[in-house]
């Protein structure tokens, strides 16, 4: 173990943080604005202690798949693109980018976020399909909560394009708002030495030996777990990350609005 | 043609906005933004040079990655590279090049990234604005500045940076310009359309014109960001 590693782990021990903050505690201030890109449908920005990323959601039209054909569909797109941290490479999403535009994906599916049967236009023909796409800018810890920030608050941003029969004008803009039903919040915790921490930064993410991401929704449900790390982890851990969750969510949800 | 679809004077810029050291994880970072178009930069190095049979025992390699985000354009664009963005990385490259001292830094290479994150025309050269900004950030030794900016003709007329919509009109002539402003030496020079001999002249020179505009707007964003406060 490095020695960065074993000082952070030494600190989590006495419940302390690197930057002084609580265990439990996000990093301050959370910066989100809206509509940062006017070609995308709509957009958001959201700056979590020095992480930065960007999320546009583009809306299109096409057949929906046969066994739903009453309901449109959305796709979770994530790039980790090499300008936001000397460990990305250019080229197609790798693994880590992957995995996490999954965890994004099932958060808002799991919650039905998306009211999906409003977006069917012709049953079986024609359904709306929704594009996020999620782009890390500046990489220090905790892509996963500042992205499902930012493709929930672009999701809200979002107006539906103008329709002229199956096809899209595009640069016109209606002013519908898509059907949002739920705001999903993640929140990710790592465990460094024994201690649990919630928001890692980078140097807290290299240090931890594993960790969780428990998405929520606004009636205390959870809607999604992802366990990282390779150790494991102890059903206590896991009830413990689950309740502060469902308290850090709603405090997060504000954000969005 | 009186006036231009924005109203705006036949040699005038768009508004322009430039912030240097925007993102912590680079050596250097600028954002540049020209009316809807906007280009955020990010250079890393002189680091080690991956893959290795890509060093350079005299010099350091610059190596430059252009991409669009998808929702940076009205219709979405697939994620990753085509054609387009290849030919963009390699001209942007070749336009940052000769004001680096690329030859201090044998065996290194120096990186820069770009994403553009909306555009309405002029993105390769807002991406040249904002890359040799982050260059310099980074503390990468500099001959000079390397500024950009569109030239065209439009209706019969020639113009200062294009909107998408002047350069989607009829018989439209595009013309991208990037220049070390220093000794107005040019480093990038592309064109199509159709123009006579006397029209060249006259359209780079407007294209100089533009770009030592834009040239003091990049050093006083840089200063900016060294400031005592």
């Amino acid at each position: 173990m490095s020695e960065k590693k074993s000082y952070l782990k030494h600190l989590a021990e006495k419940n302390v943080r690197l930057d002084e903050r609580d265990m439990f505690e996000y990093r301050k201030p959370i910066e989100i604005k809206t509509n940062v890109s006017k070609n995308a449908d709509g957009s958001a920005f959201v700056k979590l202690g020095e992480t930065q990323v960007i999320a546009g959601v583009k809306i299109s039209v096409g057949e929906p798949f046969p066994d739903r054909p009453d309901e449109g569909t959305f796709i979770v797109n994530a790039e980790f693109a090499a300008i936001a941290s000397p460990r990305f490479e250019p080229g197609p999403p790798g693994e880590d980018a992957i995995e996490l535009a999954r965890i994004i994906d099932r958060g808002i599916r799991s919650a039905n976020a998306i009211d999906l049967k409003k977006l069917c236009i012709d049953s079986g023909k024609l359904v709306w399909i929704i594009f996020i796409d999620i782009y890390a800018l500046n990489y220090d810890g905790n892509l996963v909560d500042a992205s499902m920030l930012a493709a929930m608050a672009a999701l809200k941003d979002a107006r539906f394009p103008k329709l002229d029969g199956e096809k899209i004008v595009y640069g016109e803009k209606t002013d519908k708002k898509l059907p949002i039903n739920s705001i999903p919040i993640s929140c990710t915790f790592v465990r460094i030495g024994n201690a649990m921490i919630i928001d890692p930064n980078l140097k807290e993410e290299d240090a931890s030996n594993c960790g969780l991401v428990v998405t929520c929704n606004e009636n205390d449900e959870i809607c999604a777990l992802q366990k990282l790390g390779l150790e494991a982890i102890n059903e206590d851990e896991v009830l413990k990350c689950v309740e502060i969750a469902i308290e850090k969510s709603k405090e997060l949800r504000k954000y969005v609005g | 043609m009186e006036k231009r679809f924005d109203g705006r004077k036949f040699d005038e810029l768009r508004e322009i906005e430039v912030k240097v050291g925007i993102l912590s994880a680079c050596d250097g970072s600028a954002m540049f933004r020209i009316g809807n178009t906007i280009a955020i930069a990010g250079a890393f190095g002189p680091r080690e040079c991956h893959p290795k049979h890509l060093q350079d025992p005299e010099k350091a390699i610059l190596k430059c990655h252009y991409d669009m985000m998808t929702f940076s354009v009205p219709e979405r664009k697939s994620p990753g590279p085509g054609r387009r963005e290849i030919e963009l990385s390699s001209v942007i490259r070749r336009a940052l090049t000769p004001a680096i001292f690329l030859e201090e830094f044998p065996k290194t290479s120096i990186d820069v990234f770009i994403q553009i994150m909306q555009a309405d025309a002029g993105t390769r050269c807002a991406s040249i604005c904002a890359a040799s900004l982050a260059l310099a950030e980074a503390g990468i030794p500099m001959r000079d500045l390397v500024s950009a900016v569109g030239v065209g003709k439009v209706n019969g007329k020639l113009v200062l940076d294009l909107t998408k919509e002047e350069e989607d009109t009829e018989g439209a002539v595009d013309m991208p310009i990037a220049i070390m402003p220093g000794k107005k030496k040019i480093t990038l020079l592309q064109m199509d359309g159709k123009l006579s001999r006397d029209e060249l002249e006259e359209a780079i020179k407007l294209g100089v014109k533009g770009c030592l505009q834009i040239y003091e707007i990049q050093k006083k964003a840089l200063k900016e960001k060294y400031k005592v406060r």
